[in-house]
């Protein structure tokens, strides 16, 4: 088996009149890195599926070692030696490592009977190759995020795998836990694998790239090498010169308004996923909480605006216990809240956007007078917040799941920004949002921390962190590792994130 | 270091596994002190007679003879010990073993009919016909449960059961009597029950309706079609449409002469022991099987299946059908076994406890069975009732399956968990 | 600043005129567009996707024309079958080659026949005037009301398959309140009313409490709940308290006059009941599109998980939208003992239950389509009644063109398509072609 050298050659794809990837050119040269940068919703997961035969691409042809294929499915991507880790595994939770790792290639002994010892066998043999640690026989819902990536890096290798696709892999890692993933790929590449990573984080993609392709709206904007500097590439990505920083004024904290003291979330499982956090927020004044996804940010929020069961300890604003109270009162008490994922849990997707902009103010005064309704001050509301926030719909009666990521945020926080706060709580504020969006709702939280409201900002990009705050506190497993000022540096922050106290960390700068 | 960074964010380890649920020790414990009240204190003062064998058996055993309150009190101590050994467990942090509910199922039923037969007018009943009878009325429901088995497992909630269990009791009356030939007819009813489950497939398939809607409309379709052509066709010419031969029992020699389970198990017709491969096919299939991972694949996470390069909605298709031709299979049992014609809504309701006894079964097919062998029990005993006369009204045991499920689904006994992607149609991208 | 461009519409409150509309649209057309008209929750309108199309082309991929399209498939689907079992039919066919004329005659009129049998019993024939659309409207009552509690639980994401529960124990308490005391009147049939709906509420608020404690699907427990009321039903017609005296037959007394709807019309069996169907879905519109309680109802229904960090109690929600819909089916329940049957008996919710579904997918689950699917359905069950008498068709008929109309309602792109209209590179039919090619490969 030799090595693979790939080629897309002008490739587009088509939803509807909505051209996700327009006439693109790509050359994986055998044992290479080759990273395709860009920003969220550029195409790059399309383009990938594309090439993994999730798609049929609508123009354009594929290369395998200068021979055109045609993939009517996975089935023959794998064939073709291509191997893919999904953003979102691609493992069923109920089935073992084994079965996993053998779906759709299942080794069976007589009888058609599934025999999975050549399928252990193997698992072993890359795990140790690799240093894996994968047990074959573990059920893949109990194992941590970082060991079922690896599951997913094994499906591809049994398959004999020559071009590796990892497809935002490092979103759901820590910095160390992303350090070591990327020695794997060093690894892999040095075996003979080629290795397509798609990202949009600068640091990790100059650290492991051969090559760097930037593709922005669906489109190739050209190559770069991995000296590039970020600015250059950042610039790149976004179409404009971009400064990496935002202009804002220092903060004037007030009051500790808002204080919250030894939150706890008890999961169902017993274990705590919030554990004994204790901290404070001012009156104009913004707190980043930083972490790696899925370490208690989540559930903290929901803590506080209520939605979360098994909770104890204290969250008091302006004096007043929230703990306890139904999420109407708690957000009547004056909480803005932005939820992480607004079509999951921000928005009502066949909802018109006239509707979204009073989903948590539609039985109160103007909008409601007993149990009847007031269209028309609905649709008063609508106009203004569409105006003010130049959200971009086609009438206020568009449903809003139509619109783009960008200008659903926007309806999300328009309507939270839309009435007096005394705390604001944004989790993941930019998440899939442009870069125009993202300087725009930058510069209103920092306009609502101005006007004297404690903000409280929860993000897993590290750069969005330290944009935004005016102190860091960092949670790993639940926990609250430390609260340190902004301008603390991002390797202690990283170290900080992997559960290293800031003590320990901060020695090197 | 390196197992530091090994972190775990937000998952559970499994080494900190929470304490089992408290739901499995406190029902045991509740039906147990019930049994003792009703069963033991309150108990009925007869004796209860069970006659084992029938006269003419080769082995005739003596009847068991079962003092009312006596036996009462004597098997609701044998519950409170089994009720006692699972909260043991419980404060030990461990789960119950899963052959303790159903032995205590077993032996609760068993004080049920002591307690019934003893208060009865004529406290006798046979046993071994009780047990036959809930066997031959279990069987349309195994096949219809494993008919939603195999649907759920694959992702397409089956609520059609019951049209595919009358389509096939339809087709396979007509059939056989135009043909002269009851295998034909049983052919056919799995066809019929196939074609019915296609119209589910294309539809939540191809056109992505809601499966529930689908399988809620073809159960009307299917009564309305049948009904129709009752009718228009078997009614007006009996003779020559609807006088199907009967499926011949097939009494295996020596073996079906022993006491108690011989008419279980070796004095079946052709599908009764068709049944029992069935339910052994379809466990080994699922579960040791490449067909059935990939099954279970598709039903759990679809994308994964996918992206493996499994073909989801094929699956979703074939095995859809295969499940419609299981239950036209049950359906041919009314009118080929159990009666010796079709009549409009022969199927009575039976499909929905088939769905029951599924999800009871918790969307296995040996639960499933288990479960249709419970239900159908119920529904023996039912007639039973009336036959000797209980002050307990006949319409209560018949409600015993349908409140059963509630608890079921309910999570009162026991958890139920089905396949994570039932229900929602699969669209790549 | 001074320039006629920056006079920004909306600053002023007066100037509301087109907000107002586009409100009105966003309220009426919130059950979505989202989902390719699949799932009733999501079918209210598909309107506000298409605003650059044309009219005409409005009209025929708008959910009302191929709504038309479905009914008439399935009426000549139904027709087919009806033809296939024709003596005339078959003997024409064994000669189709020589004289196809006859066949075709033959076959024209053996569809044609039932249907005018059908419209005859249920709207107007030359014999009794337009007498048969009162025994429609009388016939549709139940159907109407306990079609609204399926569509309002299905807009709030529930499929409740329990109406034919709710009616059961709706009509068994508010007959046994009917026959069983003796009060003035008015009064008494206020108490009825209100017996049978508190009944069919709480029997859809357990399904809701369920739900909303325990997480039980609903199909489960409403399907399980409708066979747990028959028996409950049949259990008490056994007792002396619900059996008339000394009648061995399980059939209770004849409720109190003072205890029925009025007749409306003289020489009908049209009743009171059917106003109050009407007043029932005037009053679920304004519940579902003018209330804070139907925004809420929609709202969980479209996305629970947002509904609840917006501030709706879900659970609570879900319990009451549950007892709305069984108070719903509950006036069902009475339409049919106070103002129908005036009797109860074992099989006093017939197939209601069972309609109402249909009913509500029929009317894609707004309270005026359900109205007048109601209505379309209680023509199809009154006038089978008069076809199987004129023509010998089975009222079987009736169930087989219902459930075809309703799958082919369920499926556009199929209605579409075999009326040659698919869009094609329409967004809205994306599905279907992908799902085409994937069960293509199946075969």
């Amino acid at each position: 088996m030799g090595v693979v050298k790939l080629e897309l050659q002008g490739i587009s794809k088509a939803f509807g009149s909505f051209y996700a990837n327009q006439d693109i050119d790509l050359v994986v040269e055998s044992g290479q890195i080759h990273c395709l940068l860009g920003e969220n919703g550029a195409g790059k997961s399309t383009l990938m599926n594309v090439l993994y035969g999730l798609y049929e691409p609508t123009a354009g042809r594929i290369l395998v070692d200068g021979k055109p294929v045609t993939f009517r499915g996975p089935g023959d991507a794998m064939a073709a030696g291509i191997g893919m880790v999904h953003q979102h595994f691609m493992l069923v939770p109920v089935f073992t490592v084994a079965e996993n790792v053998a779906l759709g290639a299942e080794p069976t002994g007589p009888g058609g009977l599934l025999s999975l010892d050549t399928t252990r066998r193997k698992i072993r043999e890359i795990s140790d190759r690799y240093g894996f640690d994968v047990d074959p026989d573990a059920l893949v819902e109990d194992l941590p995020v970082g060991v079922q990536q690896r599951v997913e890096i094994i499906k591809a290798l049994v398959r004999n795998a020559k071009v590796l696709i990892l497809d935002e892999p490092t979103a759901v890692l820590t910095p160390q836990e992303t350090d070591e993933l990327l020695d794997i790929m060093r690894q892999l590449k040095a075996s003979g694998t080629s290795i397509v990573f798609i990202s949009h984080k600068l640091r990790e993609v100059k650290a492991v790239s051969d090559v760097i392709t930037v593709i922005r709206r669906g489109k190739v904007v050209g190559d770069a090498p991995p000296t590039a500097s970020p600015t250059e590439l950042a610039s790149m990505m976004v179409g404009r010169p971009v400064s990496l920083s935002l202009d804002k004024a220092e903060a004037q904290p007030g009051d500790r308004t808002f204080v919250v003291k030894d939150l706890t979330v008890r999961a169902a499982n017993g274990t705590n996923v919030v554990d004994g956090i204790s901290f404070d927020i001012a009156q104009g004044e913004i707190l980043a909480v930083a972490g790696v996804q899925g370490n208690g940010q989540t559930e903290l929020t929901e803590a506080i605006l209520g939605v979360q069961d098994h909770v104890s300890g204290s969250v008091t604003l302006d004096g007043k216990e929230l703990l306890g109270l139904p999420v109407k009162d708690v957000l009547r008490s004056g909480v803005g809240f932005v939820p992480e994922d607004r079509t999951h849990d921000g928005l009502v997707g066949p909802f018109s956007v006239a509707e979204n902009l009073v989903l948590d103010l539609y039985d109160r005064a103007p909008f409601a007078k007993g149990v009847g309704m007031n269209p028309a001050k609905v649709a008063e509301n609508a106009a203004a917040k569409i105006k003010e926030f130049d959200i971009r719909t086609p009438s206020a009666g568009s449903a809003a799941g139509t619109l783009s990521g960008g200008n659903q945020q926007k309806v999300v926080m328009a309507r939270e920004l839309s009435r007096p706060l005394r705390l604001f709580i944004a989790s993941q504020p930019t998440r899939g949002v442009d870069v125009g969006s993202i300087e725009f709702l930058h510069r209103r939280i920092v306009a609502e921390r101005d006007a004297g409201t404690p903000v409280m900002i929860v993000s897993t990009e590290l750069d969005e962190v330290v944009e935004l705050a005016d102190r860091i506190a960092v949670l790993y497993k639940g926990k609250l590792v430390g609260i340190v000022p902004a301008g603390t540096p991002r390797d202690t922050l990283g170290l900080m994130m992997a559960g290293v106290g800031p003590e320990g960390g901060s020695d090197d700068n | 270091m390196t197992t530091a960074t090994a972190s775990k964010p937000g998952a559970a380890g499994p080494t900190t596994a929470a304490r089992p649920s408290l739901k499995v020790p406190v029902s045991l414990g509740v039906l147990s002190l019930v049994a003792l009240v009703f069963f033991g204190f309150f108990g009925p003062s007869k004796t209860a007679e069970m006659k084992v064998s029938e006269q003419g058996d080769a082995i005739v055993l003596p009847a068991l003879l079962i003092p009312g309150q006596a036996g009462g009190i004597v098997l609701a101590v044998l519950l409170l010990a089994m009720a006692a050994y699972s909260i043991y467990l419980w404060t030990k942090g461990e789960r119950s073993p899963k052959w303790l509910p159903i032995v205590f199922a077993v032996v609760f039923v068993f004080a049920l009919l002591v307690w019934i037969v003893a208060g009865a007018r004529e406290p006798s009943i046979s046993l071994a016909g009780l047990i036959a009878g809930s066997v031959t009325l279990a069987v349309p429901l195994v096949f219809g449960s494993l008919s939603g088995v195999l649907c759920e497992r694959v992702g397409v909630v089956n609520i059609a059961i019951e049209g595919q269990l009358l389509g096939g009791a339809f087709t396979a009356a007509l059939v056989a009597t135009v043909t002269h030939n009851a295998y034909i007819g049983l052919l056919a009813a799995a066809a019929a029950g196939a074609l019915v489950s296609m119209v589910l497939a294309v539809f939540s398939i191809k056109y992505l309706v809601n499966q529930i809607i689908v399988g809620v409309v073809l159960n009307v379709l299917v009564s309305g079609v049948t009904g129709f052509l009752f009718g228009t066709v078997m009614a007006p010419d009996k003779e020559l449409f609807n006088t199907p031969p009967r499926l011949d029992i097939l009494p295996i020699p020596v073996l079906s002469d022993i006491p108690l389970i011989g008419p279980i198990l070796f004095e079946q017709s052709v599908a009764g022991y068709l049944m029992y491969v069935a339910v052994a096919v379809v466990w080994v299939g699922l579960f040791k099987t490449r067909w059935g991972l990939r099954v279970r694949a598709v039903g759990e996470h679809p994308q994964a299946a996918d992206t493996l390069g499994i073909n989801v909605n094929a699956t979703r298709f074939w095995n859809v059908t295969l499940g419609g031709a299981i239950a036209g299979i049950g359906g041919a049992i009314f009118t080929l076994v159990t009666i010796d014609s079709f009549t409009k809504e022969i199927s009575g309701g039976r499909g929905f406890i088939a769905l029951a006894a599924l999800i009871f079964g918790r969307w296995n097919p040996i639960g499933a069975f288990l479960a249709s062998l419970l239900f159908g029990f119920a529904y023996n005993l039912q007639s039973i009732l009336g036959i000797i006369g209980t002050p307990v009204p006949s319409q209560f045991m018949a409600m015993l399956p349908y409140l059963v499920t509630i608890f079921a689904v309910a999570g009162l006994v026991g958890k139920s968990r089905p396949p994570a992607a039932s229900g929602i149609p699969y669209v790549k991208g | 600043m001074t320039t006629k461009d920056n006079t920004p519409a909306g600053d002023s409150p007066e100037e509301t005129g087109n907000e107002v509309q586009a409100a009105d649209v966003a309220l009426d057309t919130a059950g979505g567009t989202l989902e390719p008209s699949l799932v009733p929750v999501s079918t209210q309108s598909g309107d506000t996707g298409h605003q650059q199309d044309t009219v005409l082309r409005r009209i025929v991929m708008g959910n009302g024309f191929v709504s038309l399209l479905a009914v008439f498939v399935a009426l000549v689907l139904g027709g087919l079958l009806i033809a296939s079992t024709d003596q005339n039919v078959a003997k024409s066919a064994g000669y189709f080659f020589a004289r196809p004329t006859d066949f075709l005659y033959y076959l024209w009129g053996a569809m044609t026949k039932s249907y005018v049998a059908l419209f005859q019993g249920s709207v107007f024939n030359p014999r009794q005037g337009f007498s048969p659309l009162l025994e429609t409207m009388t016939v549709a009552t139940p159907l109407i009301c306990a079609g609204l509690g399926v569509a309002l639980a299905f807009r709030a994401g529930l499929f409740n398959i329990g109406a034919q529960g709710q009616i059961i124990i709706s009509a068994t308490l508010g007959a046994y309140a009917g026959f069983a005391w003796h009060l003035p009147p008015v009064l008494h049939l206020i108490v009825v009313v209100v017996m049978g709906v508190i009944g069919g509420a709480a029997w859809g608020a357990i399904v809701g409490l369920l739900k909303a404690r325990t997480g039980a699907h609903e199909v489960i427990v409403t399907i399980m709940l409708n066979y747990v009321a028959l028996f409950l039903l049949d259990f008490l017609l056994n007792t002396a308290a619900f059996r008339r005296p000394g009648d061995n037959s399980p059939i209770s007394p004849r409720l109190d006059e003072s205890a029925v709807y009025p007749q409306l019309i003289p020489g009908s069996r049209l009743h009171l009941g059917f106003l109050v169907a009407v007043a029932l879905t005037a009053g679920v519109w304004w519940l579902l599109n003018r209330s804070t309680i139907g925004f809420e109802f929609r709202a969980v229904g479209a996305n629970p998980a947002a509904a609840r960090t917006a501030g709706v109690n879900v659970q609570a929600a879900t319990i009451l939208v549950m007892a709305v819909a069984g108070a719903l089916s509950g006036f069902g329940g009475v339409a049919q003992v106070a103002g129908t049957e005036k009797v109860l008996t074992g099989g006093v919710a017939a197939q209601i239950g069972f309609d109402a579904i249909t009913v509500a997918l029929l009317g894609r689950s707004t309270p005026w389509g359900t109205f007048f699917a109601g209505l379309l359905f209680g023509a199809f069950r009154a006038g089978a009644v008069q076809m199987q008498i004129q023509t010998g068709t089975p009222i079987d008929i009736v169930l087989v063109v219902q459930s075809l109309i309703v799958l082919f309602i369920a499926a556009p792109p199929l209605v579409r398509s075999i009326f040659g209209l698919n869009p094609g590179r329409k967004k809205r039919a994306k599905a279907a072609p992908k799902a085409a090619v994937a069960t293509g490969g199946a075969k």
